[in-house]
């Protein structure tokens, strides 16, 4: 997996609450092949009309948001579906970081799993990130994960709190079923020592 | 004589949680052993996870497979799937489960159907598990007395290589329902009740346990739809507490232990539920005669409303930005503020889904269906949740009845509740389902999705429009 250590970006404010993964990437995507660039369908139905072409309101269209690469979230960004294609479609668009009030529990699992950092910040922070973006598409905002810190356009820090599995996860680029299996002793003595239960 | 301390008095979380910890580390995190892991036609990418690692599947005894997401409801031959990609999914766990020793309830065989029907109907689901799925809505097996929850792909891989899963411990919370329910009132309206009332993220970083009379009066059928939904609340997973109805129901199951090993296993199940005096992070209390039949009218399970309600004003909300976003998901849905729920008028009727698509659900809608017949205008399909639901339904004469009120009678799988396989609907149409999400899209593109009981669906197939299913002739 990638690591995630810093970055410095423009940030796209999707500001409804309850964006849902089926928003995120529809479910006809879903059979796609993992290596397959799933960005192309990243809010497929709302950034494209059913001809295919760009709906020019939507941010993700605008001039200045384009290469973004932090999303700013409403309340509980990313709810519904567990489908992973959420993270892959979010990760092919080009977005690193997620900065919302709060987040799907299994959007927020997914993406450090696949190293995109999920940011919980008070409503009001993430409001006052997106006021900033809006007036300026440009501004940037700078996330570091070892500081633990959101640096608003403004200079303004706000700290976040994040798992420290998660963190480290994140930072060092962790193969977690790699790492995992490094329990291999710790498993196979659970299981003998479970027997016949539970099965 | 040594002094005992009283032990501290425990949840039925954490009763299971502290019984599948195979390690702890410093910040927290759980090494969590799975009892059973249910994979599904969507599982592909996984297993090519494994592929490229060398890795095989660690405990392929656990792992129980089903194709539900992309199957067909009109045929059982894979090769008749016309979509590739689509046929690609349904190979594909043939394929893998055949390699590495998987049972896999195939398309023709005669336990197949969605996996989260499946699980507790062949007694797979049982009290105590720690069960996953990459399903968003496995929190279902937990009105078994279980721990289960949805995972992503690479936990899927994860869960495949090493029968473990990293975890870290939610919150519990307690959503007791006491009282008696009201005539026409189902678990489908007790948990859209619950979900309006709490929020669609109302129990993000929850476990929930329900309780209280109400709940223990449920059906089992009616606790799996119960912890179905729990997913729509945010919750991680959602639980009911075994007892009596729970050890009838899965005594005679095809995967219930056996002979000795049944009464060591009831033993170590009815020690299961919390303790009197245990803890919970978080309690509600609700009142099981407030909880009226519900509809959704919105894009989000939270936008529920008494089936004899009238849509809200989106100028009564003070927020601009809500205001809007009610706007915006009122020119989706086809709504204007102060219409009665009861005019929608429906073009498709859906009756099926892990949420709804088991025999007493087909029983309550079939009652309806007898009635009259399916409205002018309206498609109304019932898709039952299983091939063994499918049976039980053709020897009780539910078929004939949904066919001659001119329901489709179809073959098991998700079907319209997602659209996965390509069942969905056309853009405009409004639809009554009684699946377990009316996010935009879900059913296809511009489609506008009202979820409800299975009582309440078929009426509104009759109706050609919602009706309180109160005022029904053959309810309840």
């Amino acid at each position: 997996m990638e690591p995630f250590i810093s970055i410095r970006s423009n940030a796209v404010p999707l500001v409804q609450s309850n964006i849902d993964t089926d928003q995120i990437i529809p479910a006809r995507f879903l059979a796609r092949p993992r290596d397959d660039d799933h960005g192309i369908n990243f809010f497929r139905d709302l950034r494209f009309d059913a001809a295919g072409n760009e709906i020019p309101e939507f941010p993700l269209n605008r001039a200045g948001w384009r290469d973004a690469r932090i999303i700013l979230g409403g309340r509980n960004f990313a709810c519904g579906s567990s489908r992973e294609n959420a993270v892959w479609a979010l990760h092919g668009w080009g977005a690193r970081a997620v900065i919302a009030p709060s987040f799907g529990d299994i959007f927020a699992i997914n993406a450090v799993k696949n190293g995109v950092l999920p940011i919980i910040l008070l409503a009001e922070a993430v409001s006052a990130l997106m006021a900033a973006s809006i007036a300026a598409p440009e501004a940037e905002i700078a996330i570091d994960l070892p500081e633990q810190t959101v640096t608003a356009p403004d200079g303004t820090v706000h700290r976040f709190e994040i798992d420290p599995f998660a963190k480290r996860s994140l930072l060092e680029g962790l193969d977690e079923l790699a790492f995992t299996m490094t329990h291999e002793d710790d498993i196979a003595a659970f299981e003998r020592r479970f027997g016949r239960d539970n099965f | 004589m040594m002094q005992h301390a009283t032990p501290e008095p425990l949840t039925m979380f954490d009763k299971i949680w502290m019984r599948h910890r195979v390690l702890e580390r410093e910040d927290g995190q759980v090494l969590l052993y799975v009892d059973r892991h249910f994979i599904h036609d969507g599982t592909a990418p996984a297993f090519e996870m494994l592929r490229k690692r060398g890795v095989t599947p660690r405990a392929p005894e656990r792992i129980f497979a089903t194709p539900d997401h992309y199957v067909p409801t009109d045929t059982r031959k894979a090769e008749d799937i016309a979509n590739a990609e689509y046929r690609g999914m349904v190979e594909s766990l043939e394929r893998n489960t055949a390699q590495h020793g998987i049972r896999h309830f195939g398309l023709q065989d005669d336990q197949q159907g969605i996996v989260h029907v499946i699980g507790p109907e062949a007694g797979l689901s049982q009290p105590g598990m720690l069960l996953v799925c990459g399903d968003s809505h496995t929190s279902t097996h937990g009105a078994l007395g279980a721990l289960a929850f949805g995972i992503g792909m690479t936990e899927v891989a994860h869960v495949l290589a090493t029968q473990c899963l990293w975890q870290r411990r939610p919150r519990t919370m307690r959503i007791s329902v006491e009282g008696a329910l009201g005539f026409g009132v189902t678990a489908k309206d007790v948990i859209l009740h619950i979900i309006a009332t709490i929020g669609t993220a109302g129990a993000t970083g929850y476990a929930i346990e329900y309780a209280g009379s109400a709940i223990r009066g449920l059906s089992m059928e009616g606790r799996l739809t119960l912890c179905n939904m729990s997913i729509e609340a945010g919750a991680r997973a959602g639980m009911v507490a075994p007892d009596e109805k729970t050890f009838a129901y899965l005594a005679d199951k095809p995967y219930a232990p056996k002979g000795a090993e049944w009464d060591a296993a009831l033993a170590r199940w009815r020690a299961l539920p919390s303790d009197p005096g245990a803890q919970f992070d978080h309690e509600v209390v609700i009142d099981a005669a407030s909880i009226a039949p519900m509809v959704t009218w919105g894009n989000s399970p939270q936008e529920a409303l008494p089936a004899d309600g009238v849509i809200p004003d989106p100028m009564a909300e003070e927020d601009p930005a809500r205001r809007q976003a009610m706007e915006d998901c009122f020119a989706y849905m086809g709504l204007s503020a102060g219409m009665p729920v009861a005019a929608l008028r429906m073009d498709r009727v859906f009756i099926g889904s892990c949420t709804n698509g088991r025999i007493e659900d087909l029983r309550a809608a079939a009652a309806i269906a007898q009635t009259g017949k399916v409205a002018a205008g309206v498609t109304a399909w019932v898709v039952p949740g299983s091939a063994p639901v499918k049976r039980q339904a053709e020897a009780e004469g539910l078929d004939a009845i949904f066919k001659a009120a001119g329901f489709e009678w179809r073959e098991a799988g998700c079907s319209m509740c997602l659209g996965t396989n390509g069942e969905i609907g056309t853009p405009g149409q409004r639809i009554a389902s009684t699946s377990n999400r009316n996010f935009r899209g879900r059913q296809g593109a511009g489609v506008r999705t009202h979820l409800m009981s299975p009582e309440m669906a078929a009426a509104a197939a009759l109706a050609g429009h919602i009706v309180d299913i109160r005022h029904v002739k053959g309810a309840g």
